[in-house]
Formats: C-alpha cells, structure tokens, sequence
C-alpha cells in the first residue's frame, strides 16, 4: 500500500455547521481533529442558510422550549423521534448563546438582546398565537454562524485539510470505521486518514432535482459512503420543498419574508394561504404552504403568461424593513430577476431544498442501524450530524429555522460523545492491509481512459437526466404510476453510469472526476429517495401520495430504513417517548 | 457569443495560453456561471474552475471578467462585451486553468486574528450589543471570502507577503468596530509597521469591484484614524 496516512483522534467530513460545531468542541478538548472538506470551509452550503435559527429564548414573545418541542413534532407530522426533539428544543437557547460567544452577529432588539422573528409553524402554548422564535441575523444567519465557527476552529487549531474529497471509509472485519480514504482534488494523490472515531457531517442531496435552492456541491457524498458501507438511510422519502424559491431558477428566498409579513398571492390578486391554513396562513408549515401553491397553480390561478407560478408581495413592508432584515433576498430578486421587491412581488415556486432522511443516529449523534432483533444498535466510534444525519428532529417535514439549529445542536452533541467515548478508548484500532484496496478499485475507472468502443454517456448528461427524472418523478406529488417509472428511470440511470466516461483523465484540479465521484453517490441518493417513497402508502408530511390521500398511523406511523443491498427496504418504530415530558400523540394536523 | 478563456493545465502545458469558444443560444440573463458550466458541459470537459452556490455567497467563482475581478455567478452575460475574456485572479500562482492558489490570502485573513476576543469573564446569557451598535459590522461582516478585492490591489501583487491586504483589512476592522470586542490595544499594535496596514494607498480598486458592495479602503481609513487617535 503506498498511499500516506495520517492519524488523528478524530475525522470530520465535511466543513459545514454541524462539522464545525463538533470540530471545534474537539478542539477545545485537546482532542487531534482533521476536518476534511472538499470546498474552502466557508464555501460550505451553511453559508447560504438566510432566515435564523430557533431557540425559545422568549425575546419578542413569550415562549419556552416545550412550545418549540410540540411545533417541531406537530411540523414533523408525528414522525419525529421525541427523545431527540426534546433535546434539541432544550439545548436551542444556550446552543445560541454560545454562538453569539463565538462572535455571530445577531441583529438586536432595542434592549440589545438577540433579535427574534417569526417562522412558519411556530406558536405559543401549544398551538396559540403565533410565536416569534427565530434568532437572525438580518437574513444571511447562515453566513455569519459558518464564518464565526470558521474563526473559532482557527483559533481552536483544528487541522483542515481543504480541497479534500472522501472516498469511502475504511471498515475492519467487525465492521467498524477506522477513517476514510480522500483525495487530494489538487493533485489527484490519495490519503488514508486513520481516527478513531469518524463523524459524518457532509449535508444533503439537493442536486437530485433539477431546480433546487442548493449549491452544486450538495450531492449527498457522506450518504452514499454510508450505503457503500453497509449503513441504511432513514427516511429518505421526506425531500422538503421550499414554497418560494424564484420561479424557474430555484433562488431561495426566506421563510422570514413572510415573517416580517409578506404573503403569497395568485393570479386573481388573492391571499390564498388563508384558505388553506385560516390560522397560521402564510406562516404554516412548508409541506402545506408548497402543496396550495402547487394546488393554485393545478387549478389555473398561476401568475405569468404560463400561469406557472405564484406572486410573493412584501412591498408593503416598506424600504426600511426590506434593508435592515432582508438585504440579502433583495439583491438575489434584483440580480436574478430584475425586480427590486421594495416595488415589486417575487415570482416564486416550490423548490427542492432539504433532505430530511439521512443516517439514521440517536440523540447523541451516533449511528445506530438494526442488527438481529434490534433496530437501533450503535456503531461504535461512528457518527453523523446535520442534514447528512436522520435524529431524527425533523421526521416528515422540517420546520424553517430548526435546520441551522440542528446542525449546531448534534455537531456539539456528537463532539461531546466523542470526547467521552475517546477516554474510553484512546488508541488507533489496526488497519487491515488490504483495506484500501477494494476502495482503490472502484476508482480505477476514473484513473485513465478505457479504450471499449461500447455506446457511453457524459457524467452532465447523466445528472441531467437524473434530475429531470426526480423531479418528474418523485416531486410535491406522486403516485404509485408515477414512482415506478421514476424507480425504473434511475436504476437505467445507474446503468448508463457504469459506462460513462470523460473526455480528461489528468491529476490536477480535475473537477470532471470530481463530478463523476459525486454523481456516483447522487445516484444512490437518488434511488434511495425514490424506492422509499414508492413503498410508503400514505400521504405524510412531505411526501404527498395523490392515491392515499391520508396519514395512516396504523400501518405507517414508522421510519423506513434503505439498504444499498438488493435495495431492500426495513422499517423501525418511530421513538414516540420524550426524555422527559408527555409524548405527543398524533393529531389531525391543521394550521 | 464569444468568449476567450485563459488555459493552462501543469501537467500538459508548458505556458498558459487564451483559447476560443462559441456559445449559440443564449438566453438573456444567463449568469456568466452557467455560460461556463454549459462550455465545460456541452464543448470541454477539462475545462476547471470552482463554483458552488451559484448565487453570490460562498465566494468560491472569482475571476477576472473582461479584465476586472467579479463573481461569475452574479455577473450577466448580457453586460458584457464580446468576446468575453476570463482569466484567473491575477496576482497569484495558477493551480490549472482559472483555478489559483488561494494559500497566501487565507494565510494574510489568519494574521489579523479574525475572531471575536473577550476578557471579561463570559456571561450565562448573550453579551449585549444596541442595533446601533450592530449596525456598525453592517458593510463589514459580509465579506465572502472570494479574494477579489485583494486580487485587484497592486500594492497586494507588490507585497501579498508582508501587506495583508484589504480583504483581511476588513476582517481587522470588523472585529475593532465590534462593541463586544475587547482586544483593540493588540489588534492595532499588531498592524504597525510600513507593510501590514499602511502598504494601502487608496487605490480603491477592491472597493471597485467588491461583488458584496462592501468598502475595504473605508475599514482601513478607520483603522488609520483610530491608530491616530489611540495616539494622542
């Protein structure tokens, strides 16, 4: 084996908020940390989060975690693992002091505490008035948290290795992970980077569709190594549209627009959110706020010559309000666009944006997979937090601003456990010697061109088709029709793949290797997302089956469990009872 | 429409050179991005340039567009004239094609120490801060890190070892101008010297072309003024 290795407590993949956060605990305990990202850290796609993050710190209204705990089950359409939802409603508002510690600058309230607005499902005592629970900093929160914990991790020492991409992990006979395989994208050299305990931090898979609000690195890389090496995804049929990306192009712009109180309009001038959801309009959850969009639009009340989206008006929030709390949506609108929402309304339609399955962990970031009779066995020295992870907080449907506090909540959870589970156990395990080589194996066909005169396809050609096929085929509804085709479509997809080849084989910065690497992983997301959802007969959450209409809590009130094995799929309980508190027992969800 | 790119891989190329393509079909509006992805995806796969989020915040697409440095994901094709010339940042190595290597940026962003620093002892609730007081990191905490004010700054291309540049100036002034900061005394001492702060003479090309419309030759003002005034 002539690769070089580095050894390291722990390994990190992935330079986005929950990476950071837990790299930067490490840190902290002296802990050895490599962080491995295959983006500059603050290229990491946290940077484009804009509304803020919950915490019931009761700044504007009054509020308490239990009310942000029974939002976030309610939004998760009772799918949500309690245990976990619990914890990360209690930990939400020293999570974000400590933040503001770091330097996160917050926009402030008079009294010079941390500013608060109001996000979709939010409410006050259990389903009252409307709450105001989302810690901002005007709307680029996610830049400045991925900046400051950038900062922090300099100081703190953490190693980087910047420009890496991970391959795969490296596994011994008992099945534990010993680190991971990268490549250096710069020289196209491998590196073995050895840990003992590895956590996966490597956020979602938004590329999967065609107009997402997501940046091009978002290709689930973290997820697929898991399937590769034997771990199942975890509700992988849940993919979140955002109700208003920009029409046609997929720009996001935040939920904390209609938090500040702008609204949605059709065709006919109406506000239709207020036959949807009389209460809460146009701050109900995503899933309902996307499906009535989706709806309007079905039923002829578009705007456009298309009649193909719908109008979001804030212009009678005045200029002030617009530059103070949304300066960064402004310019997208006008760079985008060409309109200037100070004057005018966006034109928007639901968008993919979030992934909430993933790698199924408890509520301290571990990764937990059925083994025997259990279904919830731990993988000692393994973890995952933030979208790449299922906790799962987030079940059926995220609540905005329950994403940036998630990845910070399980990246210091993880961080935390690793540290305790490093006592216990300070030294490298052996590295098999042949470890390296099936992994190298499956990247020789990347390596240098073959010569088979054999019919092949492009890697753009290939994502292309994958994204038009998911988007097609597994969108804000679906049917059992509908998801076959789309499973057939992408095993084809998958089949193609096998004989894609590029057109450039050489070592440096070559980023087409580094996009046939990532398509190789987004196509099993891909198949993932679309086999979970073709199984699951229910309406739930954000996965909208126009032929089973109902939440059926009988027979689905459960979690699915992908295995890249014969891509068989398993089900597990969901974790109903809370830390401490009453469980919440589903209700008829109404906004 | 034209375009004329700057070319060079290590390991084939000798010297970089400028190679020509033609893209038809063109929708108005098209980012410069997206005109570079269909080229790499429809006519040349090699060629290499970062991007990632394609709308202006992770900074990773900084180049040099018909000769001054911008975002190509928040740049319009429409603006621009025929045939549009790319080439890397200027001022430092070239990894391959529009791709340069970034190391000396970050190393120069790394000396002012960009994180908050305070002494008092850490409160069990948030350190409070007026909105008039926040509104001063306003134009300030912005910055993306993409590099291309540095990259436009000749005194940078002059000295991008000892002056750090107005990118890292900014992050200096952003942390001075911050109420919960505690560290101005070091923060300030720490820039003396004819290089590190005062290699700046107003030039005003990062304020040119800031994809973030922030003012770098401002934040440096300030910190000259304030050095003056911790002086007297």
């Amino acid at each position: 084996m002539n690769i070089s290795t580095r050894k390291f407590d722990t390994l990190v993949i992935g330079a986005g908020g929950a990476g950071l956060r837990a790299s930067l605990q490490l840190s902290l305990a002296d802990a050895t940390v490599a962080v491995i990202s295959k983006v500059f850290p603050t290229r990491s796609h946290t940077v484009a989060a804009q509304g803020g993050m919950n915490a019931a710190l009761g700044n504007v209204s009054s509020d308490h975690w239990h009310w942000h705990m029974y939002d976030t089950v309610k939004g998760s359409d009772y799918l949500g693992d309690q245990d976990a939802i619990e914890y990360m409603c209690r930990a939400a508002p020293e999570t974000i002091i400590e933040l503001e510690h770091y330097g996160v600058p917050f926009s402030r309230l008079e009294n010079g505490s941390i500013y608060q607005r109001p996000f979709g499902g939010q409410s006050q005592n259990f389903g009252g008035d409307q709450a105001a629970r989302t810690c901002a900093a005007a709307d680029r929160t996610g830049h400045a948290m991925l900046h400051s914990l950038y900062q922090q991790n300099i100081k703190a020492k953490t190693h980087f290795f910047d420009e890496f991409f991970a391959i795969d992990f490296i596994k011994n006979e008992k099945g534990l992970i010993l680190g991971a395989i990268a490549v250096d994208i710069e020289t196209n050299e491998k590196l073995i980077i050895e840990a003992k305990t590895v956590l996966i931090a490597t956020g979602g898979a938004g590329q999967l569709f065609r107009t997402n609000t997501n940046a091009s690195i978002n290709t689930g890389d973290g997820m697929a190594m898991a399937l590769r090496a034997d771990i199942p995804l975890q509700d992988m049929e849940f993919f979140q549209f955002h109700p208003t990306g920009i029409a046609g192009k997929g720009m996001l712009i935040t939920e904390g627009v209609r938090g500040e109180g702008g609204y949605l309009v059709n065709c006919e001038g109406e506000r239709f959110m207020e036959r949807y959801a009389p209460h809460a309009k146009d701050l109900a959850s995503r899933d309902v706020v996307s499906r009535a969009i989706a709806i309007e639009i079905r039923e002829g009340r578009g705007c456009g010559p298309n009649k193909d989206y719908v109008m979001l008006k804030l212009d009678h929030l005045g200029s002030e309000v617009i530059k103070k709390r949304l300066p960064g949506i402004r310019d997208t609108s006008m760079t985008f666009m060409g309109v200037d929402p100070i004057e005018e309304a966006i034109p928007v339609f639901p968008t993919a944006h979030y992934t909430m399955g993933g790698i199924p962990t408890n509520r301290y970031g571990q990764v937990v997979v059925p083994v025997g009779t259990g279904s919830e066995e731990v993988i000692p020295g393994l973890y995952a937090a933030g979208e790449c992870a299922c906790a799962s907080v987030h079940g059926a449907n995220r609540l905005g601003g329950n994403s940036l506090l998630d990845i910070v909540v399980f990246g210091r959870a993880a961080g935390n456990h690793i540290i305790d589970y490093l006592k216990e156990n300070p030294h490298h395990k052996a590295l098999p010697e042949d470890c390296a080589d099936s992994i190298l194996k499956r990247l020789e066909r990347w390596e240098k061109p073959t010569d088979s005169s054999e019919k092949s396809y492009t890697i753009p050609e290939l994502k292309a088709e994958l994204q038009q096929v998911m988007e097609e085929n597994c969108g804000v509804f679906r049917t059992e029709e509908v998801l076959e085709k789309g499973v057939i479509a992408v095993k084809e997809i998958k089949a193609k793949l096998k004989k894609a080849k590029m057109s450039d084989y050489s070592n440096v910065f070559n980023t087409a290797r580094i996009e046939a690497l990532e398509l190789e992983n987004l196509v099993e997301i891909g198949l993932a997302t679309v086999i979970s959802a073709l199984a699951r007969k229910e309406s739930r959450g954000a996965h909208s089956r126009m032929d089973y209409e109902e939440r059926d809590d009988i027979n689905w009130m459960k979690h699915s469990l992908y295995f890249m094995e014969n891509n068989a799929l398993t089900f597990k309980p969901v974790r109903s009872k809370p830390m401490t508190v009453e469980s919440f027992p589903p209700k008829v969800r109404v906004y | 429409m034209r375009f004329t790119l700057y070319r060079f891989n290590p390991e084939t190329d000798s010297e970089p050179y400028m190679k020509d393509y033609e893209l038809l079909n063109i929708e108005p509006g098209t980012m410069l991005r997206d005109a570079l992805l269909r080229i790499k995806n429809e006519q040349d796969e090699s060629l290499s340039f970062r991007h990632s989020c394609g709308e202006g915040v992770c900074g990773s697409d900084g180049m040099n567009i018909n000769g001054k440095n911008g975002l190509a994901c928040v740049t319009s094709v429409d603006s621009l004239k025929e045939p549009v010339t790319i080439r890397p940042l200027p001022g430092m190595p070239v990894i391959r094609d529009l791709i340069i290597d970034m190391t000396q940026f970050f190393t120069q962003y790394h000396v002012v120490k960009p994180w908050l620093i305070v002494k008092d002892p850490i409160p069990d609730v948030e350190l409070k801060q007026t909105p008039e007081q926040r509104d001063k990191l306003d134009g300030l905490y912005e910055c993306i890190l993409c590099g291309c004010c540095s990259m436009s700054c000749p005194s940078f291309w002059w000295n991008p070892d000892k002056f750090l540049g107005p990118a890292a100036l900014l992050q200096s002034w952003r942390f001075l101008a911050d109420s919960r900061d505690q560290a101005t005394e070091e923060r300030l001492e720490a820039l003396e010297g004819p290089y590190k702060l005062f290699r700046c003479h107003s030039i005003m090309n990062c304020v040119d072309v800031c994809p973030k419309q922030l003012n770098p030759t401002k934040a440096i003002g300030n910190i000259k003024k304030l050095m003056l005034k911790n002086m007297v």
